[in-house]
């Protein structure tokens, strides 16, 4: 242990960043197995661990938002899909073209990705006002019938000509990545830019025969490692955020309110200055979940209340209080509780030769009785979308009756502007000279 | 909470204007209401309503707030019984339609149909044709078969996941429901399938004009079902010990425990009587909803359900009723004024309204008598 505070933080910084490498090697790791014993080629390897990166990251950004609210300032939202789904239609809604069916406004995208992130805000700052003084039970309950009735709204057929409806808002912009290497980012095929077609040869690796990455792949890469970066930035962001003297008054309103107030902290206000710049974080989350790749409209049943809770079962496997916890959840939860178990059931009934499966239950019960289990593995194997959740759910319930703090949460973190558990090596006596 | 007199004045003074713009509000559409249905036109005002049309809408709103009241009364309880909002509430309405459902198929199928179709309820509902009139004793005893199983697995889940927790603090709880809800919400996906299907005979449920409604049989016997067993809860809360030991309970935990009521115990009344409404309620919301299915029916009532229970005030029963029965209504009526699609969000709309200016609720909170 080092004396001195700046090295200590930064070795944490080195062993949080530890964490993720390591979690990301790990999803890498089993991503590639189960690439090859599908025997996918090498460009559909690479294509899964771009999605796999993707999932990690949008997940990474809705969780740090997440805790920014729960984790530090004790407000329990689970509203997190509306604040999300009002980012990301009030970006699409400013970017799309004016011609477009709905359509847009037409303006340059930062305009588009500030301006969801102020609207998310600005929802936090109505929806918040009043509930941020109701008790905890009653604003989850407020902020997830806030969410249903923003997902109603946009589903609704009365504004369907602003937003689509029930059938989704159709017009997303071409990504930034696709504007820069191509001429004509509507079209996969145009001419492309001098850097594209830079990167398109590169990402072609002549010398490699069996490696090619198309160039639809290629665009999906760099915009996958866009939103990383946008990830570190926020990551970077809340760390500094949460260690600065607004952070510490966010702890102890988390730990003790009157406390707080006692103390002529005025935490209504930074309760509420909190819930907006989280909101807004939630709104930058689903730009970059459902406005970025892979994606040529957004609906608003993609914003249900359980993609809410799919964001909080991430934050509690990583642990509430913990930027790095959050990214780390965000991780393993997209990445094993997600996107790998569909793809280990097509494996294993692969590998076992379970062919014609029962459709219910009942028909894969019966043979249990002869003695005969495939029928049902089978069974349990088709259905592991089903399965998949019940398990969640089981997790849910054994982290939070066994494990609340979840991986890296409640770390004694310091409080005070300098670590106060560090004396100095040698006391002076009094005689400083302060 | 240490607020100043001042921003409590404030704040009363805001309670108080919010009170007066929701009633003035609501006494604009009372008069709209009117002027619609006396065919009136007074620029914003007005337009054409059929008398009819407004008693379909009292008529479904009210059967459905019986269901959302009845379920409303087991959350209610839990909440104030166990200090937690239980959000898998819903979805022991969605095993209760599921086990009342399949239990009245075998009965009314049982020796003309493959069985394995009945018990997933799989069989085409024209063939097994269930109804109350057609089949009295298959949906008479679906409905005990949905209270009994639906019993048993709240207290099975007390069990196995509350119980453990019983010091720990609401939000606790509230996060371990959510694993249960999911739990619950995929098994009956994984045991039933994700399909909507009819349950009830389509074209054989009688049903009688009145008032321009067509009322039908399978909602005059929830208007039933749902009296007696409001009838059964008020005596048995103001008539028996355990009532009066629940309301104890519900009124002051540790007060309740001095005084020597086993609060142990009385949490299994509570699961089981809560529970067993939701079962029930689960049921009647499959025969209401035209005879549909799904395995996310109970999950989606969740939110106007809590919505009653804030209205009537958390832990009142009576309250969760009259909460229910205006949430049901309102989520209707709204329709003169809206859209369809918008009935729900006017219902969580006034539910915010509540939680905002009035949290205690029309009944003030803690009172189950």
């Amino acid at each position: 242990m080092s004396t001195d505070t700046d090295t200590e933080s930064r070795s944490r910084l080195v062993t949080d960043a530890g964490y993720i490498a390591g979690a990301m090697l790990l999803l890498y790791i089993v991503f590639l197995i189960l690439g090859t014993l599908q025997g996918y080629p090498l460009e559909g390897i690479i294509s899964s661990l771009q999605r796999v990166t993707f999932l990690v990251a949008v997940y990474g950004l809705a969780v740090l938002a997440l805790n920014l609210h729960w984790g530090y300032a004790g407000l329990f939202n689970i509203g997190v899909a509306g604040f999300m789904a009002v980012g990301v239609y009030t970006s699409i809604m400013l970017t799309a073209p004016v011609g477009a069916s709905p359509p847009g406004l037409g303006l340059p995208l930062p305009i588009g990705i500030i301006g969801g992130m102020l609207a998310s805000a600005l929802v936090g700052l109505i929806a918040g006002l009043p509930a941020l003084r109701l008790r905890s039970d009653y604003l989850a309950i407020m902020t997830v019938a806030v969410s249903e009735i923003i997902r109603f709204t946009y589903n609704s057929n009365t504004f369907s000509q602003y937003t689509g409806g029930a059938s989704g808002f159709g017009s997303i912009p071409p990504s930034p990545i696709r504007e820069l290497f191509l001429q004509d980012a509507s079209s996969i095929i145009s001419e492309p830019t001098a850097l594209g077609a830079a990167v398109f040869g590169f990402m072609e690796f002549p010398g490699i025969g069996q490696l090619e990455i198309g160039r639809a792949l290629t665009i999906n890469i760099f915009s996958t490692l866009l939103i990383v970066v946008v990830l570190a930035a926020v990551y970077l962001f809340l760390v500094r955020a949460v260690n600065s003297p607004y952070g510490r008054v966010l702890k102890s309103i988390r730990e003790d309110e009157v406390a707080a107030q006692s103390l002529g902290k005025n935490t209504s206000r930074f309760k509420l200055k909190t819930f907006m710049l989280g909101c807004a974080l939630m709104g930058l989350a689903g730009i970059m979940w459902f406005g970025a790749i892979g994606q040529s409209s957004v609906y608003p049943n993609a914003f249900r209340p359980e993609i809410t809770f799919y964001i909080f079962i991430a934050l509690i496997i990583g642990g509430a209080g913990s930027n790095t916890g959050s990214v780390l959840g965000g991780a393993l939860f997209a990445g094993l509780l997600f996107e790998a178990p569909p793809r280990v059931a097509t494996i294993l009934t692969d590998a076992l030769g379970v062919t014609n499966a029962p459709d219910t239950i009942i028909g894969a019960l019966g043979p249990i009785a002869s003695g005969q289990l495939t029928p049902m593995l089978g069974f349990l194997l088709d259905n592991m979308s089903q399965l998949r959740f019940i398990f969640v759910g089981v997790l849910l319930i054994y982290l939070i009756q066994r494990r609340p703090e979840g991986l890296l949460g409640h770390r004694s973190e310091i409080a005070a502007a300098t670590d106060l558990s560090v004396r100095p090596s040698q006391s002076k006596g009094g005689e400083t000279d302060e | 909470m240490g607020a100043s007199a001042t921003t409590a004045r404030g704040r009363d003074l805001l309670a108080r204007l919010g009170v007066a713009v929701t009633l003035g509000g609501a006494v604009l559409l009372l008069i709209d209401l009117l002027a619609q249905l006396a065919r009136v036109d007074l620029w914003i005002i007005g337009g054409e309503l059929a008398f009819s049309q407004l008693m379909n809408y009292l008529w479904t709103g009210l059967t459905l707030g019986l269901i959302i009241g009845l379920a409303g009364v087991g959350l209610s309880l839990t909440y104030s019984i166990l200090n937690f909002a239980n959000f898998a509430h819903g979805d022991y309405l969605t095993l209760g339609a599921f086990s009342g459902s399949s239990a009245a198929y075998v009965i009314a199928g049982l020796g003309t149909i493959d069985l394995a179709s009945l018990i997933l309820v799989d069989a085409p509902a024209s063939d097994v044709g269930m109804s109350v009139t057609n089949t009295p004793v298959a949906v008479v005893m679906g409905l005990v078969v949905s209270i009994v199983v639906t019993i048993g697995l709240g207290l099975a889940l007390d069990r196995v996941v509350y119980k453990p927790m019983r010091n720990f603090e609401g939000i606790s709880l509230l996060i371990a429901s959510i694993g249960v809800a999911f739990i619950l919400r995929y098994l009956a996906a994984l045991i039933f399938g994700t399909g909507r299907r009819g349950v009830t005979a389509p074209n054989e449920i009688p049903s009688i004009p009145v008032l321009g409604v067509n009322v039908n049989a399978h909602q005059v016997t929830i208007l039933v079902v749902a009296v007696v067993a409001m009838l059964a809860i008020h005596l048995l809360l103001q008539r028996t010990k355990i009532g009066k030991a629940m309301r104890a309970m519900a009124d002051n935990r540790d007060l309740a425990r001095i005084t020597g009521i086993p609060t142990e115990r009385m949490i299994t009344a509570t699961w089981v009587l809560g529970s067993g409404l939701a079962g029930a309620s689960g049921y009647m919301l499959m025969l209401s909803s035209g005879g549909t299915l799904g395995f996310n029916d109970g999950y989606l009532l969740l939110l106007l359900i809590f919505a009653a229970v804030i209205l009537g005030g958390i832990g009142s029963v009576y309250g969760a009723i009259v909460g229910g029965l205006l949430i049901g209504i309102t989520s209707r009526l709204a329709l003169v004024w809206v859209p369809g699609e918008f009935g729900r969000p006017v219902a969580f709309g006034l539910m915010i309204l509540f939680l905002l200016f009035r949290p205690s609720g029309l009944f003030g909170g803690v009172e189950t008598a």
